[in-house]
């Protein structure tokens, strides 16, 4: 089966180790994607909050596109996956927004038919390929390494398409098949405070620090995460949040720890080398953990 | 000490604004709330919020509007979705915020050079102008309208981020502008027309 792979704005900046991995993954794993045609921005959070009748026919440019090609959606960025599913609820549950979405799709020769499913790249591995395939292809278990899996908000709500949404597992599951050790991790779900950073920083500083805390309690030696924004956030502010501490403890050692995507574990433990998944984008260098667990790296 | 009387009467109620937030997308249900507060409770945010979200709930399907477009609970939801999975009621909580975002901005309820609707703002205007986002373009444009000394302060990390490959200067964009145009176009007609 072939699907359309849409990346979306973020793993071409910010996120760019994601698509790389992701990339490198697809390529272990044989799964056949080829990048959506032309594909535009979901308009992500951000529209939906100044115009929301627009952003549905901007996500519905990019359902139509996959749809007349006749392939699924795979949609890694969490946004994006959100934004998708959203727009093809919404456009089935009220006939105003169908409308709107229709005329301006036929305004560039395009028709939406709901024919079309979006995918997130944690369900097709377990449930299309499924985690004894995966074990199978494991040439380097990551052995030895304590993981914490960070879902973040909008893979698993409001819609649960493939997994628990206070208690997911997919991710769990995915990399126990790759040999690491899934530590609990109860904030696995809680927000990360989106934007919230850029706009208003010391809200966005205390969500942070919340994660990171409670993932060190844990002695998590890397947390994965599924989404470019949760990365961006966990591990661009470590410094800034231990300065936020009061406790003189955090101000001698301060908070840091590896954030890495889970599709860069993946792809370790799937073989790939390590120039092709992005590890050098780290802010935060993996190396030291990997060489103390002993886990070969390129 | 002085008391402060917060007493709100009958008068200061806008039943347009009632009667708006209850037929707009997403608040079909709002008057099943039962005023339970577990949007409240699971609301990450709701700590830094002056109104709550279940407060947020009642006061806007009973029409006080001054309270809950100027209020910054609107502008602190993330949409994490966390209320909404657990109301229930299954209101569409998180969308209201949207709606609510959608609404103060239109009316202009907010400070000057507050960063997020000037982000809302350049957002939209890329989407137009090249149909995809850069980031770092994004990040520098808002920063420049709303706060230029914070950009200083992001400079180490912005450079960081630059030698890592993650910040380009080049602007991604899409072959077919043309299409986002006609699109966004056709909408604002429908919308016209349909007076939506």
């Amino acid at each position: 089966m072939k699907y359309a792979y849409y990346p979306g704005c973020s793993l071409r900046g910010t996120g760019r180790a994601y698509e790389e991995s992701l990339l490198a993954v697809f390529r272990s794993l044989e799964i056949e994607a080829q990048e959506l045609d032309d594909w535009n921005c979901c308009g992500a959070t951000t529209y939906l909050s100044v115009d929301e009748l627009t952003s549905y026919a901007l996500a519905a440019r990019n359902l139509a596109l996959a749809e007349r090609e006749r392939m699924d959606i795979i949609a890694p960025c969490a946004a994006c996956y959100l934004v998708l599913n959203k727009t093809q609820r919404y456009i089935r549950d009220y006939p105003d927004i169908k409308t709107v979405v229709s005329r301006a799709l036929t305004a560039i020769g395009l028709e939406y038919r709901d024919r079309v499913r979006v995918r997130h790249p944690l369900d097709v591995f377990l449930n299309d390929i499924g985690v004894k395939a995966i074990a199978a292809k494991v040439v380097k278990p990551l052995k030895g390494l304590k993981v914490a899996p960070y879902y973040g908000c909008q893979i698993v709500r409001p819609y649960a398409t493939f997994d628990d949404q206070r208690n997911p597992t997919t991710m769990d599951r995915l990399l126990e098949a790759c040999g690491a050790t899934v530590i609990p991790y109860t904030l696995k779900t809680r927000c990360c405070g989106g934007s919230q950073k850029g706009t208003l920083p010391e809200v966005g500083l205390d969500l942070i620090r919340y994660l990171i805390t409670e993932a060190q309690k844990n002695g998590a030696d890397v947390i994965a995460t599924v989404c470019p924004l949760c990365q961006f956030n966990l591990e661009c502010f470590q410094k800034e949040a231990s300065g936020q501490l009061r406790d003189a403890q955090f101000r001698r050692d301060p908070l840091s720890i590896p954030v890495l995507y889970f599709t860069q574990l993946m792809a370790l433990a799937l073989g790939a080398p390590g120039v092709t998944i992005g590890m050098e984008r780290s802010l935060v260098p993996i190396e030291p953990v990997l060489a103390a667990k002993e886990i070969a790296y390129a | 000490m002085e008391l402060k009387w917060t007493i709100k009467f009958e008068a200061d109620r806008d039943r347009e604004f009632a009667r708006w937030i209850s037929h707009t997308v997403g608040g079909e249900r709002i008057r099943h709330c039962l005023q339970c507060g577990l949007c409240s409770a699971s609301c990450p945010l709701s700590l830094y919020m002056d109104y709550t979200p279940r407060r947020l709930m009642h006061l806007s399907r009973e029409g006080f509007k001054e309270e809950v477009l100027s209020s910054a609970s609107i502008w602190l939801c993330t949409a994490c979705y966390a209320c909404m999975v657990e109301c229930p009621k299954k209101i569409n909580i998180t969308h209201l915020m949207y709606a609510l975002k959608e609404r103060a901005i239109l009316e202009g309820f907010y400070p000057k050079r507050f960063p997020i609707p000037v982000m809302a703002r350049q957002f939209c205007r890329m989407v137009r102008s090249s149909g995809r986002i850069t980031e770092s373009w994004l990040i520098l444009q808002v920063f420049l309208r709303s706060a230029i000394w914070r950009l200083l302060g992001m400079s180490n990390l912005g450079w960081r981020l630059f030698r890592a490959g993650r910040m380009t200067m080049k602007r991604e964009k899409i072959q077919r502008q043309h299409e986002i145009v006609t699109l966004l176009d056709s909408v604002a007609e429908t919308r016209k027309e349909l007076a939506l």
